[in-house]
């Protein structure tokens, strides 16, 4: 980890009308490296990727630091954000069915991207998004380039999000749930794309999931969280070896292939796990 | 009482004319009495439409379906809903919002004049697993895993044989399905169900089912049995790849 890419202290997150905070105070660095964050829905993990961003409108969102290379993210105007949101640091949503705009050709969708941040005329932006997509490995990346959304699957739509994403070049990106949408064939293609191409450039990757084996394979670290909280950190590798009782719960409860066929362990919920910091 | 299940050609086409498309070209496989048969593949592989069909939501197809012997086609309706229930994938979509958990679990025993009804409802809901007093909770009183509790117990009330399982789990978190499983597990020991699952996690098969079919385009490829799974002695290219896919997946392989 040569550079600090992001830097979250004590981030504090709660919703508008809400009682309580739905982020309670969660700290850590992010250099180039892929960082997971698991944990059930309500955890709280989506809603970090989205501070990040600054996309929770109607948010109280404070932390003692919230640093993002060389600016401080709490303190940059609507304005200022628009050149980083996209093109420094940008957001791969779970499903591509939701995410991209149904009436507009997938290729204009990528390009878009492009026209926005760099002074370019509209024939390169579009020979810059057809090269993006042939590197998330789309055949015949020109005939997909003029297809609407609803005539590509699933799992071409999710590379097109990837695509879109990167083509700006941001040194962080954060992906929601990349491939929960998705069938267990193609995810794997889709997350070996993603893997090869944030390893290429050196980009951050924060990876927002539920699903342990999708760390497990394709993270250098991975924080466990608990009702707004991380409850664990731990390397990709050693997550057999967990310390926390929700993280062996975690792992516990999964089924696996050539497994025993005894009940399933339950998660024993304490109430202690709700106040305990990592 | 357990009940043997046996699909025979069961083909199905949506649209018509020049639009019709063959969803299912004639889809065949037999369960026997107790066991828990998995269906597996990619989505839009016809899965979730083999059980619609078998459960008559869509009726239009052709072929038999069986049961013990006796086609669903034969069955009067009140006969059919106390042999088969279904169970369906989201438990956000599926309960009604605006109905109390006593009023999902009572209407099916007043449709088919059961008396009791107090009684079989706390049967019910102590069989799932919740307290008494969840009975006259609403939806958005209740978390994923729990409304997912209360679709099975609503498929519980009328005492089928048969349960048609749409992807049980695949909108609950692992800790949550972990619950479901075990629940469905000890329902089956204790009751003796026969099961017919829909799922695209080969390790929920592994852990739930005796044997699965894999589907692709709407065909049967191949049915395997549960211990063909680690050591993928799958012969179908199709059934093959999703197999190693799925143990790469888990970092078994």
């Amino acid at each position: 980890m040569e550079k600090t890419i992001l830097d979250v202290r004590n981030l504090r997150i709660r919703y508008g009308g809400a009682s309580t905070d739905a982020v309670r105070g969660v700290s850590f660095t992010l250099g180039r490296e892929r960082l997971g964050i698991v944990g059930e829905s309500g955890s709280g993990k989506s809603t970090i990727g989205r501070a990040l961003l600054r996309l929770l409108p109607g948010a109280t969102i404070t932390a003692d630091s919230l640093r993002f290379e060389d600016v401080d993210l709490l303190a940059l105007s609507e304005k200022e954000m628009l050149k980083v949101r996209g093109r420094r640091m940008s957001m791969i949503l779970q499903d591509p069915k939701f995410s991209l705009n149904p009436i507009r050709r997938v290729g204009d969708q990528v390009a878009e991207t492009y026209l926005r941040h760099f002074k370019c005329s509209r024939g390169e932006a579009r020979e810059k998004a057809i090269a993006m997509l042939e590197a998330v490995k789309i055949r015949d990346a020109e005939r997909v380039y003029a297809q609407y959304p609803h005539e590509i699957s699933g799992g071409m739509g999710q590379r097109v999000m990837i695509a879109m994403m990167l083509l700006a070049d941001p040194d962080l990106v954060i992906a929601d749930e990349p491939t929960s949408a998705l069938d267990v064939t193609v995810r794997l293609q889709v997350l070996n794309i993603l893997d090869g191409l944030v390893r290429d450039r050196g980009i951050g990757l924060i990876m927002i999931s539920h699903d342990l084996n999708l760390v497990r394979n394709f993270c250098d670290r991975v924080l466990i969280m608990y009702a707004g909280r991380v409850v664990e950190t731990l390397q990709a590798s050693e997550l057999d070896s967990a310390q926390h009782p929700y993280t062996q719960g975690l792992l516990a409860a999964q089924p696996r292939i050539g497994g025993s066929r005894a009940p399933l362990a339950v998660l024993d919920r304490k109430p202690e796990w709700l106040e305990e910091k990592a | 009482m357990s009940v043997s299940v046996e699909v025979r050609d069961l083909s199905i086409t949506f649209g018509e004319g020049a639009t019709a498309v063959k969803v299912l070209p004639g889809v065949s496989f037999s369960v026997q009495p107790g066991e828990c048969f998995g269906l597996v593949g990619e989505s839009g592989s016809g899965k979730s439409t083999v059980l619609r069909c078998m459960s008559m939501l869509t009726d239009f197809w052709k072929g038999d379906v069986l049961i013990n012997g006796r086609s669903v086609r034969d069955m009067p309706l009140i006969e059919r809903c106390r042999t088969l229930q279904m169970v369906f994938q989201d438990p956000y979509g599926s309960l009604h919002p605006r109905q109390s958990v006593r009023t999902v679990l009572n209407e099916p025993l007043v449709i088919h004049k059961l008396g009791d009804r107090e009684e079989r409802m706390r049967r019910a809901i102590t069989d799932v697993g919740l307290p008494v007093s969840f009975l006259d909770r609403f939806p958005h009183q209740l978390s994923g895993g729990q409304r997912q509790r209360v679709a099975i117990a609503r498929a519980l009330i009328l005492e089928p044989s048969l349960l048609l399982l749409d992807e049980p789990t695949s909108a609950l978190d692992v800790s949550v399905q972990a619950e479901i499983l075990n629940l469905l597990q000890r329902l089956r020991e204790e009751r003796g169900f026969t099961y017919i699952m829909v799922t695209h996690d080969l390790a929920v098969v592994d852990h739930m089912c005796d044997r699965f079919a894999v589907m692709l385009r709407g065909e049967v490829t191949e049915i395997l049995p549960r211990d063909a799974i680690d050591k993928n002695r799958a012969t179908h290219p199709y059934a093959r790849q999703l197999i190693a896919a799925s143990l790469e997946y888990e970092g078994a392989a």
